[in-house]
């Protein structure tokens, strides 16, 4: 089986500091990684890395796509990698507001994707916009509303739809549940596990939170310093850790 | 002739400008950028536009500015006169006799010849502005023809008002490849891009020059279920009773009397001269102002 994404050997550096390195792993069709570790351990460099954002200094991203299959997108022209910004993949920020356009309608916040890849049609645009809002719980009244207008869960839930709307096939995900309330978070676990499974989503998924990685990854990297420190399944990873970084991480939850 | 250069700059700055100009005629609807020059006018009042024309001008053109169709408002007036003290040109307010036109918001209602050179005045060159405000992120999207973002602002425009709204500086796709602001003209005019003179496009302030060569395809952007409609006041110019032209709307008393008249004086005057009188129109008469 091809893997939709191949990571060997990425490095990234900021002068002598070193932002992640030594990263490797594969990741197939229909799973979902998670990256844990402590704020300034490379977890954001390392998708930003990945999804095009930021060029690596070492090593190669390929992605399986497709009309050629494997491909590195990190010497694939800018046109081709942006191409597949605003189709196969999909980003969520953490701040809903790095990933919407503000001043634009909901309605024209998810239809943006579907105009980037040549949709011409008011009436298809819109009636997608509306099934999608719909999808995440938004009501049809507040498609004409702008995101200012939204809560910080519905701005989070009208980004994840503004992306998932091209039906892309990677989602990465830097941090999507940080700075919303535990119930407003539960719904959007719920959201994500869900729409991920129904539409065979693959996803990476940077997170301290670990509730959020038992939730929905399957997979788990642990990360220290900018190393991959540990990796498995994550009940696994979790239930039985093996690196003295891990175990303080997972005996660091709080329990209520 | 006075003491200046002809046509005001020097003939350096007016290289670079020729320079530039060749180089939009090249790449249709690319903006070009360039050295613009500090003008004897403010920002805003036509600088870019002055420069082209300046950059074009030869002693034996004959040169005619309009100013929202009109010849006779303070900017055109006040452009014209500049070239005839600084170029020694002639002038005219006739379309038909005038070799380089000057505009600002508007073409001519009649119809241009090969001959004949139509400068724009430009205030913000960029269609993507006040969707983008990156330079870099706009030069990008040009680059790469990532255009998605110009359909959002007219999606917007269908969402809110119903239709789409965009009255003036209608985005257009020039020859399949660059999308374009086409300056503050009314959308009614949009069609009347392709046509056959040189079409050039001067922003002082932002210093980019861009052009249209003649015949270009010229497509407004639109969606398949709206499609892309000039408009102008359901009216007949009320002086000449023109039917076909763009209309300006006054209003004539506090009683809410309004009248309407063609845009383009000169078409106006024409027309009325052959004898065509609208609702409210005289008779024509050679002494009037």
């Amino acid at each position: 089986m091809t893997p939709l994404l191949q990571v060997e050997n990425l490095a990234k550096f900021y002068g002598h500091r070193i932002g992640c390195t030594d990263v490797s792993f594969d990741l197939f069709p229909g799973e979902v990684m998670g990256i844990v570790g402590e704020s300034g351990s490379g977890k954001s460099t390392l998708l930003n890395c990945l999804a095009g954002h930021l060029t690596p200094d070492r090593g190669a991203v390929r992605f399986d796509t497709r009309a050629e299959g494997l491909k590195d997108t990190i010497t694939m022209s800018e046109p081709e990698r942006r191409m597949l910004g605003r189709t196969d993949w999909a980003f969520v920020h953490q701040h809903a507001r790095d990933g919407l356009r503000m001043n634009v309608s909901a309605g024209g916040n998810v239809g943006e994707r579907l105009m980037a890849v040549n949709a011409r049609h008011y009436g298809n645009i819109r009636a997608e916009a509306i099934d999608w809002l719909g999808r995440v719980e938004i009501t049809q009244d507040r498609i004409d509303e702008r995101p200012t207008a939204f809560s910080g869960g519905m701005q989070q839930r009208l980004q994840i739809a503004r992306n998932l709307v091209t039906g892309p096939r990677l989602v990465f995900m830097d941090e999507p549940t940080g700075g919303l309330d535990v119930s407003v978070q539960a719904r959007l676990l719920d959201l994500l596990r869900s729409l991920v499974r129904e539409m065979n989503l693959s996803a990476i998924i940077v997170t301290h939170d670990l509730a959020v990685v038992r939730l929905l990854a399957d997979r788990l990297m642990v990360m220290k310093d900018g190393h991959v420190i540990e990796t498995g399944l994550t009940d696994q990873v979790l239930d039985d850790p093996q690196q003295a970084y891990t175990q303080l991480l997972v005996s660091s939850v709080l329990q209520v | 002739m006075s003491d200046y250069n002809f046509a005001y700059l020097d003939e350096q700055t007016k290289r670079m400008i020729r320079r530039a100009i060749l180089k939009g005629l090249a790449i249709p609807g690319y903006q070009v950028p360039f050295a613009s020059r500090e003008m004897p006018m403010p920002y805003g009042w036509g600088t870019g536009g002055v420069q082209v024309s300046a950059a074009v001008l030869k002693p034996d053109d004959t040169f005619k500015v309009i100013d929202q169709g009109a010849d006779d408002t303070t900017n055109a007036v006040s452009i014209r006169r500049f070239f005839q003290k600084t170029a020694g040109v002639a002038v005219t307010e006739a379309t038909e006799e005038a070799s380089v036109i000057q505009t600002r918001h508007r073409i001519p209602e009649a119809e241009l010849r090969a001959d004949q050179i139509l400068v724009y005045q430009v205030p913000i060159p960029e269609p993507l502005r006040f969707l983008e405000p990156s330079e870099v992120e706009t030069r990008k999207m040009h680059a790469l023809e990532e255009y998605g973002l110009m359909h959002v602002k007219l999606y917007e425009d269908i969402s809110q008002h119903g239709d789409i709204a965009t009255a003036y500086a209608y985005p257009v796709k020039v020859e399949g490849r660059y999308v374009m602001d086409p300056s503050p003209i009314p959308k009614f005019d949009n069609p009347k891009l392709k046509m056959a003179g040189i079409q050039l496009f001067g922003a002082g302030r932002e210093q980019r020059i861009y052009a249209i060569p003649p015949y270009t395809d010229v497509v407004s952007l639109d969606f398949e279920d709206y499609p892309f409609q000039p408009t102008k006041a359901d009216h007949a110019c009320d002086l000449c009773g023109a039917e076909d032209s763009y209309l300006d709307e006054l209003i004539m008393d506090d009683a809410g009397k309004r009248m309407f008249m063609c845009s383009d004086t000169d078409y106006c005057a024409t027309r009325r001269k052959g004898g065509h009188i609208g609702a409210q129109g005289a008779p024509h008469r050679e002494d009037a102002a």
